[in-house]
């Protein structure tokens, strides 16, 4: 295939990764699984494109989209999510609440058009890689994917919080015995989780724009990637990112009416041979 | 038992009776109630007694509709062979879904069968040289004589009144035992010698025909269809009905279709924002009552006959 495709591959995997991150990160760990994660993406998306065209600044609308993300992440866990704990479904299908009433009210906020996030001029234009000119944009989406998935490997493997996390996880109640307030620690990292959400708003929103259906959209690619990762690891979404981006580039040029079955077909199929994923555990 | 009768009767007459009485919009509303109550009911046979909640349905139910629609209109054939097709098609697409997701259960049996759902969204949005794309395909009108709303009520009503009793049957034979067994405990049947998988494939099987009969009925009642039929709204409202009206009781399928579909007319005649009022109601319902109406009235009789008993 040629190298343009590959270069689109990549760099939606790259988006994926950073939003399918957050979602693996409060699935693994929290035992949350957060569907109203697309709405948060499109959420923050918009957040980031209104701070953005108000001040002009690309970093504020980053800033924006993630901070608002964050806080509706909180208020979720906080206000909601803690009436259902312990619950599995009740807590995914509240979540599933949550994500229809986002989108209506970005819907009612933002009107239903299409709204691109205005990108940095130092990001405008192409650059020459071989033989084919590429928007440089998409390359500092890849060059971002690449970074996000260092810092969070860097956060969970290499810091004392990172430790706290994956002590939480296996023996939450030794940990609490040892003093530490565990549910602080898994509220960050719901509010880490849906930060990802957010940044990912803003940065697919210059590329991909934003539009009412975009939050359904991005949770089904993200869905995707942590079935095929398995849930919680990092290394498994960043795989899974790369098989549905790459999967899904070259559908789209191949059989552009019938992509979807590109990408959940090998899905599918490798569900049936491990229902846990790529590098999914046995809870 | 003879309570059980009266009741039969009872609601067998209120359910003749109701277009003799009702304004002829509000009949189609009824009528509407009934078909998603059979939708419903499909969602519970799998939620309620085989322990596996789907979000899928939807698509099952969309992709009859829109079987149903392609074969009378672009493909100029007559309606009965039409809705015959339209039920083989949701069954087989439920055949292809219960293969992929019956090894899963709980969270991960959800999220698989939403993406699957959403597989078939996508491509009734996108394939657009047979779906229509966004579209959707409008139907050349309901037949002569079924085109007034008292008429199509009750030819509604004798459809979904069989299957609504064959789905009774279903769930209380020594079938829909072993799924409650399996939803109890899966290793307990398994090491009883049970074939469990083969027992969830085949009621995946009859949850999609179900639907399929649901979503057929919904072709010739609405006569148009597009990707908004087979979305993932329409999967959760169908869940959503059926947990409002109480999981696993079967029958609240119909009371909590009727809540959610009133509440959506209500609601609807007062703001377009339906999608949020559907939202809260899912939060609210999650938090306060994830037992549903029905459910909750069994608990209530089981606590006043414990009160008075001793």
């Amino acid at each position: 295939m040629s190298l343009f495709s590959l270069l689109n591959g990549l760099t939606f995997a790259a988006l994926l990764f950073i939003v399918a991150s957050g979602f693996t990160l409060i699935f693994g760990l929290l035992r949350i699984v957060n569907l109203a994660h697309g709405a948060l993406y499109l959420f923050g998306g918009l957040v980031g494109y209104s701070a953005a065209a108000a001040t002009g600044s690309f970093l504020a609308g980053i800033a924006a989209g993630m901070g608002a993300a964050a806080l509706l992440g909180v208020a979720l866990d906080r206000g909601l999510l803690r009436f259902v704990r312990g619950f599995e479904l009740r807590q995914v299908l509240l979540t599933l609440g949550v994500a229809f009433v986002l989108n209506d009210l970005a819907l009612v906020i933002w009107g239903g058009d299409t709204l691109t996030v205005p990108m940095p001029e130092a990001l405008q234009g192409a650059m020459e890689i071989g033989p084919v000119f590429y928007p440089k944009y998409r390359l500092f989406v890849l060059g971002l994917g690449i970074f996000v998935f260092a810092g969070l490997w860097f956060l969970l493997h290499r810091t004392r919080l990172g430790a706290l996390i994956r002590a939480g996880v296996d023996d939450p109640e030794t940990i609490e015995a040892m003093g530490v307030d565990i549910r602080r620690v898994f509220l960050g990292t719901f509010m880490l989780g849906a930060a990802l959400a957010g940044l990912g708003g803003v940065i697919g929103g210059a590329f991909l724009t934003l539009y009412p259906s975009a939050d359904s959209e991005i949770l089904v690619f993200s869905l995707a990637v942590v079935i095929i990762g398995g849930r919680g690891s990092l290394v498994g979404a960043g795989v899974g990112a790369l098989l549905v981006g790459l999967l899904n580039s070259f559908g789209q040029v191949l059989f552009p009416e019938l992509a979807y079955f590109a990408i959940f077909g090998p899905m599918a199929l490798l569900l049936a041979f491990r229902p846990l994923g790529l590098f999914g555990k046995a809870a | 038992m003879k309570r059980a009768a009266l009741w039969i009767l009872v609601a067998a007459l209120v359910l003749l009776v109701l277009p003799q009485v009702l304004p002829g919009y509000q009949v189609s509303i009824a009528t509407q109630i009934l078909i998603f109550g059979v939708l419903a009911m499909s969602i519970d046979v799998l939620a309620g007694f085989a322990g596996r909640t789907p979000l899928c349905h939807g698509a099952i139910f969309g992709t009859a509709a829109y079987v149903v629609l392609y074969w009378t209109t672009v493909a100029g054939g007559g309606i009965f062979t039409g809705v015959a097709l339209g039920v083989l098609a949701a069954t087989a697409l439920a055949a292809v879904f219960a293969l992929l997701a019956i090894r899963t259960s709980g969270v991960y049996f959800l999220l698989l069968t939403l993406a699957l759902g959403m597989i078939v969204w996508g491509v009734c949005l996108r394939w657009t040289g047979v779906t229509g794309g966004e579209n959707g395909i409008r139907g050349l009108g309901r037949p002569e004589m079924v085109a007034d709303h008292v008429t199509f009520y009750y030819v509604t009503l004798g459809v979904v009144a069989p299957v609504t009793l064959l789905m009774w049957r279903f769930v209380h034979s020594p079938f829909g035992l072993t799924l409650r067994g399996i939803r109890d405990s899966e290793t307990r049947m398994r090491s009883l010698g049970y074939n469990v998988p083969l027992h969830l494939f085949l009621a995946f099987l009859a949850s999609g025909f179900f639907a399929g009969i649901a979503g057929a009925l919904y072709a010739i009642f609405n006569d148009y269809v597009s990707p908004s039929t087979v979305q993932l709204t329409q999967s959760v409202a169908g869940l959503l009905m059926a947990i409002t009206g109480g999981i696993g009781t079967l029958l609240g399928a119909f009371v909590g279709a009727g809540a959610i579909i009133l509440l959506e007319n209500t609601v609807s005649a007062f703001t377009a924002r339906w999608p949020i009022v559907l939202g809260i109601t899912f939060i609210v319902i999650m938090i306060f009552a994830p037992e549903g109406i029905v459910g909750r009235i069994r608990l209530l009789r089981a606590r006043m006959r414990r009160v008075s008993s001793p």
